[in-house]
């Protein structure tokens, strides 16, 4: 093992999940050093949900190596959660609660001992702006506050590693802000976290490090820029509302290209000669702009639809 | 293998207990007019209605005989109530299981506080009829109160079932099965209504093997001040029942649970 790995709070080789017949997880690797926001990208069904589930012992592994804290899950799975935070995709607050009462009631989970608990929890929930419905029922909540006290409750125990799955999922642009800048916190603070998301605009800003898996396998790794580099030109021209047939052979000559429904992408290095075709073809709405990960995204996954 | 393994009991089951225990203070009013309630007008109903006709069984009033069979039958109500309808809800539609597995609470903790939990409840009814019983003056002897720890059992013993139940439901009809099959043949076979010894004979064999009848074997001397007959045995049986039920159980809702 490395010094890297040693220092790495997930370590995982050739993780494996089985459902019956369906490989769920098909032999992902990966490493999350301490302290960065790490990743994991994919389409709907790819795996991401389960793979998290087996890093928090929640689903029993069918083949690979995972460490957690360099702990092995099975035989530390206690210690390592406590030491874990998890906001999962579907809100699942204690609905015969209160807001407060969510947290001292997650608290006495951890087996904390009540000053603590009592201590961190107007703490927490004016770190997430809802100290003023302490007393309200979760009921009365909206998405975006259900989705902080969520947070909030992941915080309950003062994790080191907070794991987050599709944590914006559902929420307008507001709420999705905050917490953007709460994780960002959270990193400064020292915390590794793990989120999935399929929003390749969040990845890009909350993620030092990231991997991108499709059915089950794990198809690309690396930063968000590095990513941007290895698997694509650093401009695209987005050309929408095609009325006709493009001339695919004059296109093909110069650059890459990409058919989506009525929508073509033209990808290159070159700004200018995008630029220039954009200008002798104006017919249709044209949008130039610099790859981001949604084009390796695309690229990667492919553009059709997942389940 | 783990999956197999007896359940344990660890301090994390009572807060799991305690959770469903601070739920229930909040509609204690509700619920104490039920346990109190219910079990009155079937006792003025039927025990003193029904009563007059039948006049003594085994010695004793026939509101006597009743009551004492209705504590074990409420025992074994509740806990079944809350073990199937209750945790389905908190596995199901609330996830609040989903909740607790993400903390170093484990399925066993959710299993043993489950059940801990309904034999609470269990133990809240069958003493508030025990109570509205002795006002009524059916409860003669101070034996009366060893019965409380039997009905606690009693609630833990038929917890269990409810939770094998619970482990298989796709949904709240599920139950229905479990309820016309299983439960309201012992509530018209196992003594509850009148002595088993007024069964055919073959019927009365039967009985032996359906584990409310040894509840009520135990309680019903006990609530009246007389010797209770073969009390090991019946002891042993609701033991051996509950026990091996619990096992499953636990083997059952970790499946469940942890895919």
């Amino acid at each position: 093992m490395s010094p890297e790995e040693k220092q790495s709070v997930v370590n995982c080789r050739q993780l494996v999940k089985r459902f019956g017949d369906l490989c769920a997880v098909n032999g992902i690797s990966f490493n999350v050093p301490k302290g960065i926001c790490f990743g994991i990208l994919g389409p709907n069904g790819a795996g991401k949900t389960t793979t998290l589930r087996m890093l928090l012992g929640q689903s029993p592994r069918s083949g690979g190596a995972l460490e957690v804290f360099g702990e092995d899950i099975d035989s530390a799975r206690k210690r390592i959660r406590q030491r874990t935070g998890i906001v999962p995709q579907a809100d699942n607050l204690d609905p015969d609660f209160t807001v407060a009462e969510n947290l001292s009631m997650y608290g006495s989970y951890f087996r904390l001992d009540h000053q603590t608990v009592q201590k961190r929890i107007p703490e927490l929930l004016s770190m997430v702006e809802l100290l003023a419905r302490a007393d309200d029922r979760i009921g009365t909540l909206s998405g975006g506050m259900k989705r902080r006290l969520t947070l909030a409750r992941a915080l309950i125990n003062d994790p080191d590693l907070l794991v987050l799955d599709e944590p914006t999922t559902g929420l307008d642009p507001q709420a999705r802000h905050m917490i953007w800048s709460l994780v960002h916190k959270l990193k400064r603070d020292g915390r590794t976290i793990l989120l999935t998301t399929h929003y390749m605009e969040e990845a890009e800003r909350l993620c030092d490090e990231l991997i991108i898996v499709d059915s089950g396998r794990l198809i690309a790794q690396g930063s968000p820029n590095a990513l941007i580099a290895e698997h694509c030109e650093s401009d695209v021209l987005e050309i929408r509302g095609l009325t006709h047939e493009l001339d695919q052979k004059g296109l093909a000559q110069n650059f890459r290209w990409e058919l989506s429904g009525d929508s073509a992408y033209l990808y290159s290095d070159d700004s200018h000669a995008l630029l220039e075709y954009a200008a002798s073809h104006n017919e249709a709405t044209a949008l130039h702009r610099k790859t981001g990960l949604e084009d390796v995204f695309l690229r990667l996954t492919g553009r059709g639809l997942r389940g | 293998m783990k999956r197999y393994r007896p359940p344990r009991l660890r301090l994390e089951a009572l807060a799991v207990w305690r959770r469903n225990a601070l739920v229930w203070r909040r509609l204690m009013a509700a619920s104490l007019l039920l346990h109190f309630g219910e079990p009155l007008l079937y006792l003025l109903g039927i025990g003193y209605g029904l009563g007059r006709f039948v006049g003594e069984i085994d010695g004793m009033a026939y509101f006597t005989f009743l009551a004492s069979g209705f504590i074990a039958w409420s025992a074994m109500n509740v806990a079944s109530m809350e073990s199937m309808w209750s945790v389905y809800t908190r596995m199901v539609p609330q996830q609040t299981y989903e909740a607790i597995l993400a903390t170093p609470a484990e399925v066993d903790d959710i299993v043993m506080g489950e059940l801990l939990w309904c034999g609470t409840k269990s133990l809240v009814s069958g003493s508030a009829i025990l109570a509205v019983a002795a006002l009524l003056g059916a409860v003669h002897d101070w034996t009366a109160l060893l019965a409380i720890p039997v009905i606690f059992l009693t609630g833990l013993c038929f917890a269990a079932p409810g939770l094998i139940v619970t482990a298989y439901a796709r949904a709240y009809e599920y139950f229905n099965f479990y309820m016309t099959l299983f439960m309201t043949p012992m509530f018209i076979l196992c003594g509850v209504f009148y002595p088993i010894s007024t069964l055919p004979g073959p019927m009365q064999t039967v009985v032996q093997f359906l584990p409310l009848t040894h509840a009520v074997a135990i309680i019903r001397p006990l609530v009246v001040g007389a010797p209770v007959e073969n009390f090991w045995l019946h002891l042993g049986a609701l033991v051996l029942f509950g026990t091996i039920c619990a096992w499953v159980a636990a083997i059952l809702v970790r499946r469940r649970l942890i895919q």
